[in-house]
């Protein structure tokens, strides 16, 4: 620690230099932190304590199949079930069918199974009450400017009601939270409807539910209370399938895209690339640096001690710029979650990967400092101070 | 399209900056001493080697990767964009924003094929096939064994394959009418487990035999294929379809059979031609697939900018002496700055032509996968590394390179003479 100003002053020693250097190794960073994010939220997505003890239950046949509503009594009377729920799909989208609105007709207590979402107490009762009624998520009033009060017109894709008209109407009843803000799921964007409503307006579904919710009263049970489950309609013509929440996210999730590889490939190429590029700064300085070093030798420093301050150089170098790199992408991110809530799979960047990114930065540190800090060590007083 | 009269600006900005900087150098005095001094330049770029390759790989990198992620919104597009033709129409209930999503009962599916317009067969009968769309969960391939995704399961009757001229089965055969047989697009095969010709498979609580893969190098090529009325049997839906799709007389005959069609009061539908509706299918995710590509691309550029302008200045520096003569002896600015421009471009365009090489050798014909939009089942594509987009590459390694041998180049030129000979 005693040579830190000798370290810095080395450092900055050709100021253009390093801070071209900086700002590639910061492009580098920013980037690790926004895939990292990306990745973290496809492996978190579902992966929370409420999310383990809710098991979702679902055609065996695929998601689009329907199954009887007379299921809910049966599954309710299920050892070690302590709440069930079911909804259905709605497909809606507001004004333009391109603005696709996650939501689904429910029974009443869906909101109770899900402890994440807050909902007034006067909001819960006028949904209660009103026929027409729909919750919606914060994110989702902000968006359309709705208020409480408001009558709305929605599309769904869908399900067209007993007119043959694509056009539904609904009465905000109250506006659904997100009771963790950060990593808040897609709760605030939400729609949520009844599903009496919904059954009764169209002619496609006749008393027929998407899929069944259930929370378990203890979580090491869950396996055992999704066998009993599915047993309750094996072999019938609507097979079910249940998974625990977490389970069913995560299989979505790996639908969608290989996350995993897409992001490897690219932080590869970055990586590669950085390696590179600091390693070619660090060989310039030390060699720039030659005469300096022998003298350093020359009063005294000890080879060792010359390497390990080569070394510190390299490191300090991509710390410096990695810790403004991962910064900036916790602002993006940031900034990415205040605009457009949960409904992106992007994890804040916290804890897991600053500790992943520092690591990362000592790592590639050491080995770009590797080469130069050997021939700082090997330096030869006599031919280094001779210009040889 | 913004992006597309983007490049076709930097085509053109490319195309004459060549011009201009060509002519000058061939026909002005300060052109010619520009030539010698780019050469000697070059000529010591080995000395600098280890310099030199930084930019070099540094801007493959960026290359590389930015025309990856670009031909896979390119792929993706290009799949589902074959899938439709301008001279067949999709039918589907009003209001749907997907066959999946779309219900038309029995009556709807067959009045659809008596409307005006559609071609006929050599037996004289509309060619219009009734299908129905459903999801089916099938175990994936290298997963653990409760591993399932879901595919797109299509119930066609015989009409199906001469609305689609250009689908034919690879391996095996047909399936027979009114048997629980399956015949797999040959993605589907790639993706899911156990869809093998001679095997079983299990769809509900019923038992299924592939007996044949079929290929048609769109977007069918995910799909399982089966009897209608089999499939419509086990999915408890009735005799009711989800889409009707014909054979247009010609493309002109759209309008008029579309007019047929919505005029019907017995009708309640919706007609596109299938070009229209893949188009339609693929537009967000191929845009989402771009933006990532040229964000990710953005970045890793800034990147590679500030490592060049770090190695030219580094060059420039090693290299002012002998530039300081240059100048003494009556060399100008000019030369010196197009010279160190050129150097870096001339390294820009090698790390491009890598980079772009290294993508096509990596991902062109890469198959990967997603839930596509509108359907309910995997999709599989290829990336599809096209000339057009080796061109994107060009161009952005160029504009690294112009930007990153600009500053050292100017740096180089307002050398003062004095002190740069006399530096040691």
């Amino acid at each position: 620690m005693k040579y830190f100003h000798l370290i810095w002053a080395a450092l900055f020693r050709r100021k253009a230099r390093t801070f071209l250097t900086l700002v590639s190794i910061i492009a580098a960073f920013l980037l690790f932190g926004m895939l990292d994010a990306v990745r973290a939220g496809f492996d978190q997505a579902g992966n929370s304590a409420n999310g383990a003890e809710r098991l979702q239950t679902g055609s065996k046949l695929s998601f689009i199949q329907t199954l009887p509503s007379s299921l809910e009594a049966r599954i309710a009377q299920v050892p070690g079930v302590k709440e069930v729920t079911y909804a259905n799909w709605f497909g809606g989208a507001y004004q333009d069918p391109h603005n696709q609105v996650f939501s689904f007709a429910v029974q009443p207590n869906y909101i109770d199974l899900y402890p994440e979402i807050e909902v007034s107490a006067e909001a819960r009762k006028r949904f209660d009450e009103t026929r027409t009624g729909a919750l919606v998520g914060e994110k989702l009033a902000e968006r359309f400017h709705w208020k409480v009060g408001d009558k709305i017109p929605m599309q769904s894709t869908i399900f067209p009601n007993r007119e043959g008209s694509k056009n539904w109407t609904f009465d905000i009843a109250g506006i659904m939270y997100s009771r963790d803000k950060k990593s808040g799921g897609f709760y605030d964007q939400m729609f949520l409807l009844h599903w009496k409503y919904f059954d009764e307006t169209t002619p496609y579904n006749q008393g027929d539910v998407g899929w069944y919710v259930t929370r378990v009263a203890d979580v090491n049970q869950a396996d055992r209370v999704a066998k009993a489950i599915d047993a309750i309609s094996a072999n019938s013509d609507h097979e079910t399938r249940t998974q625990t929440e977490a389970a069913a996210t995560a299989s979505w999730m790996k639908q969608l895209a290989d996350i995993g590889l897409i992001v490897t490939s690219i932080m590869g190429a970055v990586f590669f690339t950085l390696l590179l590029l600091s390693g070619n700064t660090m060989m310039q300085a030390v060699r720039e640096r030659t005469n300096e070093l022998a003298v350093l030798k020359t009063i005294g420093f000890s080879s060792h001690s010359v390497l390990a301050m080569v070394l510190a150089e390299s490191v300090l170098l991509l710390l410096l710029g990695g810790v403004l790199g991962l910064l900036l992408a916790m602002l993006i991110v940031g900034g990415v979650h205040a605009t457009m809530g949960g409904a992106v799979p992007m994890a804040p960047v916290d804890g897991g990967i600053w500790v992943h990114g520092l690591l990362l930065m000592i790592g590639v540190g050491l080995l770009v400092g590797a080469l130069p800090a050997m021939r700082a060590m090997r330096l030869n007083i006599v031919d280094a101070l001779a210009g040889r | 399209m913004f992006l597309h009269s983007m490049m076709l600006f930097f085509s053109a900005l490319v195309v004459l900056f060549v011009v201009v900087v060509g002519s000058w150098m061939l026909l002005t005095r300060q052109g010619h001493q520009a030539i010698s001094v780019t050469m000697v330049g070059i000529s010591t770029l080995r000395q600098r080697l280890g310099m030199s390759s930084v930019i070099v790989i540094g801007i493959a990198g960026v290359v590389a990767v930015l025309v990856a992620l670009l031909s896979m919104g390119d792929g993706y597009r290009e799949t589902l964009d074959k899938t439709g033709s301008a001279d067949t129409a999709i039918v589907m209930r009003g209001a749907s924003a997907s066959e999946v999503m779309s219900v038309l009962d029995h009556d709807s599916a067959t009045l659809i094929p008596q409307a005006a317009g559609i071609a006929r067969d050599a037996q004289g009968r509309p060619i219009a096939s009734p299908e129905l769309v459903v999801a089916a969960n099938l175990p994936i391939k290298g997963g653990s064994a409760d591993d399932e995704g879901s595919v797109q399961l299509r119930g066609v009757g015989e009409q199906a394959f001469a609305v689609r001229p250009n689908l034919k089965i690879v391996e095996g055969r047909n399936f027979k009418p009114g048997l629980r047989e399956l015949i797999v697009g040959k993605g589907a095969v790639r993706q899911f487990a156990g869809l093998e010709p001679g095997h079983d498979i299990r769809l509900g609580n019923q038992s299924w035999k592939v007996v044949g893969v079929f290929a048609s190098g769109d977007a069918m090529d995910s799909e399982v294929w089966g009897d209608a009325d089999v499939v419509a049997d086990t999915y408890r839906r009735g005799s009711s379809r989800a889409s009707v799709t014909v054979k247009l007389a010609d493309p002109q005959a759209f309008d008029a059979f579309k007019a047929a069609l919505e005029s019907n009061p017995q009708l309640k539908v919706d007609v596109s031609t299938t070009l229209d509706y893949f188009s339609k299918q693929s537009e967000d995710m191929s845009k989402f697939l771009t933006v990532i590509g040229i964000v990710v691309g953005a970045i890793m550029a800034i990147g590679a900018i500030f490592g060049a302008l770090n190695c030219m200045f580094a060059a420039v520096a090693a290299r002012a002496r002998e530039i300081a003569t240059l100048r003494a002896i009556g060399f100008r600015g000019m030369p010196v700055v197009v010279a160190v421009m050129l150097e870096t471009m001339l390294l820009a365009l090698i790390g491009g032509l890598i980079g772009g090489l290294l993508a096509w050798l990596l991902f062109n014909g890469y198959s990967a996968s997603t839930l596509a939009a509108g359907t309910v089942g995997k999709l599989s594509f290829e990336l599809r590394v096209s000339a057009q987009l080796l061109w994107v590459g060009l161009l952005w390694a160029l504009t690294i390179g112009f930007i990153g041998g600009l500053f050292p180049a100017v740096r180089a030129a307002r050398l003062p003479v004095t002190t740069a000979l006399r530096e040691l």
